[in-house]
């Protein structure tokens, strides 16, 4: 973990309440795909995590969803803007277990750090296939991205005015290695029963700091108890618990 | 040049900043991030007789200039405490430490507690007569003289070490409690914990915490803990370690003159992970502004006569 400034160099509208933000600063903590980072905002308590999406050298791309006090300041930020962010959060996800087919599905905010994955198991000569879940066609971000990376892409939307109608668990494909994923707790149960590869799913939960001191995110699993933000937010298929 | 020592129920501290319980986990988080041997000393985690999860999440509600938690005590109890946690801290903390203790009867504290005192890196037993968050349990020893004076009798029974009660600030006469405490053979009084807090989400209309209340914390609660630290120094003559809301340097001075020899510093750790270190670094020159040579004089400095 590091504590440092970043400078928003670009905030843009994807759809309309998903934002991406481009910020400039020293991303040198951030190793593997699936971590997150944690903003100090104006006037609000506590930091607000943020999967990453994409990184270079210097540059952090977080994508976002305007849906409460927080990410709505955010989408508010202009360019030149200085931010408080800890970096190089949580473990991310283990690309030595993908074999050489991995499958990746994501349900809407949760696609964003997949990207970052991709782009890595891609470098590594792996073959990905991805599959990108959202309620609507107008809540669709990042297709062409991920087809830009060389990935085999297939949509999904709830109401089936995109791609496959229904849920990501409608577009599996037959084959595959293993699988990662991140998106809302349903998805992810969903996506537990349908596959039958070793797995990892990312987590999301309200958290105090970010970093492991508070405890506040912690969750029950098959290897004991588990703090979200810093023993996850990956978690392993075989150590998840699902609570009641 | 400024003198930052204090010295707390006859242990000498470099300095008066000591990392909150709950806020700091066993310090092995916060030693990958500086040397954690800068600080007056720890209180870590709440330990109890037996390991617990704790309550289920959401923990976590936020609030203006502050945050509740309901936590819950997660720990993994003494004897993996003792087993495992300690010789992990004794790597990366050369100071004495303190035990922050949690308990459901008198005889779990004393229990608890007499395992730690059978620990050389324990200083100090803090004793949790206050955490707002578990059904049943801490906190009517906090609501009462008798059951506060009763937990302090018995711990004391069972240890040599300096017995510091945490007080809540969930009471209508937070002196008589201290007296209690003192009187039934207390070494020292900190205070506050959290006060019992509530959020409830727009959306749901329902509270953000799972379960409904939680322990207030943050910078919004330092004028309550400065009241009250205040009158607990007026009515014992035991140290008074203040905490609540502590967040910089000027903080710590107004702490201590309103009667706090030394002072905890808890959810700004959560926000700034290097908040003690910044506060340690800053407190000579905030003292040389207002005039501070030594800072334990100024000890209960804002009391008249």
């Amino acid at each position: 973990m590091k504590q440092s400034f970043f400078t928003v160099k670009s905030n843009e509208a994807l759809t309309e309440n998903v934002f991406r933000m481009v910020l400039q600063g020293d991303t040198s903590a951030i190793t593997r795909p699936g971590q997150f980072i944690n903003i100090l905002i104006d006037g609000l308590y506590l930091r607000r995590p943020i999967s990453v999406c994409d990184k270079s050298e210097d540059t952090v791309t977080i994508i976002y969803k305007s849906v409460g006090a927080g990410t709505a300041k955010m989408s508010a930020m202009k360019p030149g803007v200085r931010l408080d962010v800890l970096t190089g959060l949580g473990n991310g996800y283990d690309l030595s277990v993908s074999g050489d087919r991995p499958l990746l599905i994501g349900g809407g905010v949760g696609v964003p750090p997949l990207y970052m994955l991709a782009k890595e198991l891609i470098s590594q000569g792996k073959k990905v296939c991805v599959i990108l879940g959202f309620n609507t066609s107008a809540e669709v971000f990042y297709e062409d991205e991920f087809r830009a990376l060389g990935t085999d892409v297939a949509v999904t939307t709830v109401d089936g005015s995109k791609g496959t109608k229904g849920f990501v668990t409608a577009a599996l494909p037959d084959d595959y290695t293993s699988f990662y994923t991140c998106g809302p707790e349903p998805m992810l149960k969903a996506v537990y029963s349908a596959c039958n590869t070793d797995g990892q799913f990312s987590f999301e939960e309200r958290m105090g700091c970010g970093f492991g001191a508070c405890m506040g995110c912690s969750c029950k699993t098959v290897t004991g108890y588990k703090r979200i933000c810093k023993d996850g937010p990956v978690l392993r298929k075989e150590e998840i618990l699902w609570q009641a | 040049m400024a003198s930052i020592k204090t010295t707390l129920c006859g242990i000498e501290l470099d300095n008066p900043v000591i990392p909150a319980s709950g806020t700091f986990g066993f310090g092995y988080e916060f030693a990958e991030l500086y040397d954690i041997n800068i600080l007056g000393t720890f209180s870590f985690k709440g330990t109890t007789k037996d390991p617990r999860f704790g309550n289920p999440t959401p923990r976590i509600a936020e609030c203006t200039a502050g945050m509740i938690n309901s936590v819950g005590l997660q720990n993994p109890g003494v004897d993996k405490v003792i087993s495992a946690e300690l010789p992990e801290l004794r790597k990366v903390f050369g100071k004495k430490v303190m035990a922050n203790v949690s308990g459901f009867s008198v005889d779990d504290y004393a229990y608890t507690c007499e395992k730690l005192d059978a620990c050389d890196e324990v200083g100090w037993l803090e004793v949790n007569v206050s955490c707002p968050n578990v059904h049943g349990g801490g906190m009517s020893f906090g609501t009462s003289p008798e059951a506060a004076a009763q937990v302090t009798k018995a711990v004391k029974a069972v240890t040599k070490k300096p017995v510091i009660i945490k007080l809540s600030p969930n009471v209508t006469d937070i002196a008589a409690i201290a007296s209690a405490c003192e009187q039934a053979g207390a070494d020292g009084i900190s205070l506050i914990n959290t006060l019992l807090g509530m959020r409830i989400n727009l959306n749901f209309k329902k509270p953000v915490i799972y379960n409904k209340m939680g322990g207030f914390s943050g910078p919004a609660v330092f004028p309550v803990a400065v009241r009250m630290v205040y009158q607990v120094f007026e009515a014992v003559s035991i140290p008074v370690v203040g905490l609540g809301g502590i967040s910089c340097a000027e903080d710590v001075i107004e702490m201590m003159l309103a009667g706090a020899c030394a002072v905890e510093v808890g959810t700004a750790n959560l926000i700034d992970p290097f908040a003690c270190k910044k506060i340690i670094e800053a407190l000579p020159a905030a003292m040389d502004k207002y005039g501070i040579k030594n800072l334990e004089d100024i000890i209960g400095g804002a009391h008249n006569g």
